[in-house]
């Protein structure tokens, strides 16, 4: 070869893949096939705004500028800049790559144990036990045996390679039904874990019924996190989260509940509720499980039900949610404004994924660095496939199906979901829960298109909170980023 | 970078990442500072017109006539060597294998 050609291009420029979006008075974009988030100065923003829809000549883009009051090389050193980012991206650039699949040999971080697939209660709208439960557990062990935690306790620690740290969450059925057995797992793991030098931590998701002063303080002892699934007060609590005979469990629990966050002192204790037709009051919800009962954190979701179920929420339903959903965040604005944190976790959960910049290739973790055990040692994707026999991913005595894995995870790769490729919002949704896609579509590697609007209204609210802290008070980020890695 | 602010970890990433890229990445052979260039040879590209870091010619891989042929045969330099298809349509003509012949071509005077 030898001396190369030159010969100047004329090239046209784009709008890259961005969502903006302003807060404070200033400009921002969220860069989507990075998930990064910058904000613009009055220079940029004159030039994405020449830009719009169409693209331009490189030229035409510079005499925009200069007339604006930029200089020729300042004006050519802007679009160089923007490009290198690819805020602007020349019109023959091809799309960005998808994110990569993580590698098959990832190491596990978590693990889910389903130590009962039995309930004392009967709500109404449970996934695993309601109209649309995916599981079948006839036939199959009720409790989990010591065996079978020991050695889903191995399999953890021998699939973790290398981590310095696992988890190990407990989940039911109701988790303290068997706590005897998660009493000696958690000694079993400790131990374990020391021999290795890794660090195991706990959670368990409880409907708090059982809880005892000999729970609580094993609990807390052991440092062990607690969910406790409730709907708020007792008019909504009982509407749904009932026993089988029909009867409400709120008064059960209100003394177990407050006697937990008295005497847990070790880890946040969580409030996740479930919304569902009727239980919709999002505001008097979080009030009362934040003021009145003193949890730390409190999140909700709309329950995941197939169309046309009772309890489901419908448009209506969710567009108030969503409406006091904007109320608690602009809440949890004016705490961070002034260095406090709030306690409404759909907030906080997505604005540590936005310090990262996460970029998914999947929803979440499932069938990555996260497995779910069943009671019989049948391994799942997570806690919400248990007992369900086609979404098996092998046994705990034999490991995982490397096969069935892999299919599962191609087929919930964010790239094979069609309608994803042209959201903005895909570096955190990625498409949304598997379980939910497959009670809705039938398919776990289907989008969750029925909440897509929804998804990207709350994304860009989180946004602006963010681009708002970041201008007001961007100490509180870092502070922020600090203690979420804590937890 | 001057117009972007970065506000997370992955918009820093890129940010590092652009800055890096500003630094000048392609220098002449005698441009100071000098860049690390096995003399006489270059591992990056056919080195063309461009004396060594010694100032001369001798030490290139190859030496510029081999080099100008290339460009006369392919019209990679279509100004500055012999214009195959119009005043010199046989300069190379005496040179049937450059490897072998390239002794073969001379200069070609206004």
């Amino acid at each position: 070869m030898s001396m190369p050609m030159t010969v100047t291009i004329q090239h046209s420029y784009r709008r890259g893949e961005f969502h903006p979006f302003a807060a404070e008075g200033r400009d921002f974009i969220y860069l989507v096939p990075a998930g990064a988030m910058f904000e613009l100065d009055a220079a940029a923003m004159t030039l994405l705004t020449r830009l719009g829809d169409r693209p331009l000549s490189h030229d035409a883009l510079i005499d925009h500028l200069v007339e604006g009051g930029y200089s020729r090389s300042d004006a050519d050193l802007m679009i160089h800049e923007l490009r290198q980012a690819q805020v602007i991206v020349t019109d023959d650039a091809r799309p960005a790559p998808a994110p990569s699949a993580p590698p098959k040999d990832f190491p596990l971080q978590a693990l889910v144990l389903n130590i009962t697939n039995q309930c004392n209660l009967a709500c109404t709208y449970c996934y695993e036990f309601g109209a649309d439960k995916i599981a079948t557990p006839a036939g199959k062990k009720k409790y989990m045996s010591l065996e079978t935690a020991k050695e889903s306790v191995d399999f953890l620690l021998a699939e973790a390679r290398g981590r310095k740290a696992v988890h190990i969450t407990f989940f039911g059925g109701e988790t303290l039904m068997n706590f005897p057995l998660l009493r000696d797992v958690v000694g079993y793991a400790n131990a374990k874990g020391a021999e290795r030098g890794v660090t195991v931590g706990y959670s368990l998701t409880t409907n708090a019924t059982l809880l005892t002063d000999e729970i609580i303080a094993f609990l807390s002892d052991n440092a062990i996190g607690v969910t406790v699934s409730m709907d708020g007060p007792p008019d909504l609590q009982d509407k749904r989260r009932v026993y089988k005979s029909g009867k409400g469990s709120y008064a059960v629990i209100e003394p177990r509940l407050r006697a937990l966050i008295a005497n847990h002192r070790t880890r946040a204790i969580t409030a996740r509720v479930t919304l569902t037709e009727g239980v919709t009051d999002v505001i008097r919800i979080y009030r009362h499980l934040k003021d009145d009962l003193g949890f730390h954190e409190v999140g909700f979701a709309p329950v995941t039900a197939s169309d046309n179920q009772a309890y489901s929420l419908d448009d209506g339903g969710m567009n108030g949610v969503l409406a006091q959903f904007h109320q608690l965040a602009d809440e949890w604005l004016e705490y961070a404004l002034r260095g406090e944190m709030h306690g409404f976790s759909n907030v906080s959960e997505t604005i540590s994924e936005l310090i990262q910049g996460v970029n998914k290739s999947h929803p979440c973790g499932a069938g990555i660095g996260l497995l779910g055990v069943g009671p019989s040692g049948d391994i799942s994707p997570c806690h919400r496939f248990t007992d369900a026999d086609t979404h098996t991913l092998g046994h705990i005595s034999t490991g995982i199906d490397k096969q069935k894995q892999g299919e599962f995870l191609s087929k919930g790769h964010v790239d094979a979901k069609y309608d994803c490729q042209t959201c903005w919002a895909r570096p955190l949704c990625a498409g949304g829960c598997h379980h939910e896609a497959f009670v809705r579509y039938g398919d776990t590697g289907h989008a969750n298109l029925h909440y897509c609007d929804w998804i990207r209204d709350w994304t860009d609210t989180c946004l602006r909170i963010y681009g708002a802290v970041s201008v007001q008070n961007p100490q509180f980020l870092e502070r922020f980023a600090a203690r979420k890695a804590q937890s | 970078m001057k117009h972007l602010k970065p506000l997370n970890k992955k918009a820093q990433r890129i940010d590092d990442m652009v800055t890096s890229l500003a630094q000048e990445d392609v220098v002449a052979l005698q441009q100071a500072p000098r860049p690390h260039v096995p003399l006489g040879c270059s591992l990056s590209f056919s080195p063309g017109w461009e004396v060594d870091a010694g100032g001369g010619t001798a030490g290139l891989c190859q030496p510029v006539e081999r080099d100008i042929y290339d460009c006369y045969v392919t019209c990679f330099w279509p100004v500055q060597v012999p214009d195959h298809v119009n005043y010199s349509p046989d300069w190379a003509s005496n040179c049937a294998t450059a490897a072998k012949d390239w002794r073969n071509l001379d200069l070609v005077f206004p």
